[in-house]
């Protein structure tokens, strides 16, 4: 059996394998992907994202136990993917978010995997979409992808999930860090954890206004100098529903708030199916996904060709003040004088 | 930002560190998570009180290259062999675990027989098991195929 086959059958030690073979880029990696590709598609990928501290691995804790146990649905499979930080300086990583899921520990419905950004800033780490859809062709019905502590940029993850998930709690920031761009904007549902804490009641004030304030306008990326629009006209699917975010309160670590989460989150899966923005997000993901391979792909190639002297001595006059970032791109593109 | 490279493809050692059994005290546990991570390590770091069937479990969903045990209760002739045992079990012999912790000198040679590739009490330069790591890392195909 190749590792393709045992990962299809069901096998977790090829599972994981191949989760390495991908998260190094390997070319048993991608080719596995290519085999693995038909098989995907399945699955319903729930984005965790919010400020470091929120408790968004408490969260994916409780959201997958939920799936498992609570409810009223046959258990699904649930896999998830939890992306902290590399070092910038070393590239090593300490990889935390499993001493907050530990109640999944001994169910085979469950596979977490813990990977580190490696260098790539978003929130994810280059190869996490890949894993993702090694995880929903190895047939988990679910996948919780929980992204670093983000901030203010870190939305890669709205690209990548169906559902986004942002995670605040009382206490981080006032109302203007609540209207500023970024991730609130990519928010499916808010989700305000440790509502038990004091201060509850402003942060849940300074969410509401600010969806108060938003305006349905088109679901859309700006990126590297060309926008991508997510949904042209949210509020004119053919249901005539708008998705609003819905505010939800929890406390993650007692499990409280959890089963209406999980209900907005099946709404919002409904919503998504009804109105078509399944499609149009999983169209506009996939271009993603192509535009980011072909320019890597690109970059990757022409590195084959460029000489490594003549690239540090374009470095070295950049250094040196004697040309401009941008002369130096056109120096060595364009193979000039060297 | 130097020469050209493909931070993507580079291949990480990735260690699983955990403490089994019922003792609280995870200093340790902490100070060598951190020097691996300085050493350009990947450590995933799974927290007190683990039973072995969580660790292996740990292991292979992480599919670890190297398993670092921190045990201070004596308990370790218990936990060790029934974590090695989980291992071989789910097909990842290959994986190098390491032992830390109050180990009675008179217990090392068993545990090395077992196949435990390094033992390191207190007072250990956190530098030794580095080394330590790398070589048995680099001495072997490690869990997966690079």
């Amino acid at each position: 059996m190749t590792l393709v086959e045992s990962v299809l059958a069901g096998n977790r030690l090829a599972l994981a394998r191949l989760l390495t073979l991908v998260e190094n880029g390997l070319p048993e990696g991608w080719a596995a992907l290519n085999e693995l590709y038909p098989h995907t598609g399945k699955a319903h990928r729930i984005g965790i994202t919010g400020a470091p501290g929120t408790g968004k691995s408490s969260l994916v804790n409780q959201l997958a136990l939920f799936y498992r146990q609570g409810g009223n649905f046959t258990p699904r499979r649930v896999g998830v993917i939890a992306v902290d930080p590399s070092s910038p300086f070393t590239g090593g990583a300490i990889l935390g978010d499993r001493v907050r899921m530990r109640d999944l520990a001994g169910d085979p419905g469950v596979f977490i995997r813990s990977m580190a950004t490696r260098g790539t800033l978003g929130g994810l780490a280059a190869t996490t979409a890949g894993m993702v859809q090694v995880m929903d062709a190895a047939g988990f019905d679910l996948i919780l992808v929980e992204t670093v502590g983000a901030g203010q940029s870190e939305v890669d993850i709205a690209r990548l999930a169906h559902t986004t998930l942002v995670v605040e709690a009382p206490g981080l920031g006032d109302e203007i860090q609540a209207i500023k761009a970024g991730i609130l904007e990519i928010a499916d549902i808010l989700v305000i954890n440790k509502a038990d804490r004091p201060g509850v009641e402003a942060t849940e004030r300074a969410l509401r206004n600010n969806l108060q304030l938003a305006h349905s306008a088109p679901r859309s990326f700006q990126h590297h100098g060309h926008i991508e629009v997510l949904s042209e006209h949210p509020q004119k699917d053919p249901e005539g529903s708008i998705w609003t975010p819905p505010i939800l309160k929890v406390v993650a670590t007692e499990g409280d708030g959890i089963a209406q989460l999980v209900d907005a989150i099946e709404q919002h899966r409904k919503f998504l199916e009804i109105s078509g923005e399944r499609q149009r997000r999983e169209l506009m993901r996939i271009e993603t996904e192509l535009e980011n391979l072909l320019r890597d792909t690109l970059v990757a190639r022409w590195r084959t060709t460029i000489d490594a002297a003549q690239y540090r001595a374009v470095l070295n006059r950049m250094a040196a003040r004697q040309v401009s970032p941008w002369q130096a791109v056109q120096q060595l593109l364009d193979g000039g004088e060297g | 930002m130097s020469e050209p490279k493909a931070s993507v493809t580079e291949r990480k050692i990735r260690v699983v560190v955990a403490k089994p059994g019922l003792d609280g005290h995870d200093r340790g546990a902490k100070v060598v998570a951190r020097a691996l991570r300085d050493a350009g390590m990947e450590v995933i770091y799974t927290g007190l009180r683990q039973t072995p069937e969580m660790i292996a479990e740990t292991a292979l969903q992480e599919d670890a290259d190297v398993v670092g045990l921190s045990v201070l209760s004596g308990a370790h002739m218990a936990l060790v062999p029934r974590i090695l045992e989980l291992l071989r079990l789910n097909g990842q012999q290959n994986v190098k675990v390491f032992l830390g912790g109050i180990i009675p000198d008179e217990d090392v040679p068993r545990l090395i027989e077992m196949g435990v590739v390094g033992v390191y009490g207190p007072g250990t330069i956190t530098e030794v098991i580095i080394q330590d790591v790398r070589q048995a890392v680099s001495g072997s195909a490690g869990s997966s195929p690079d």
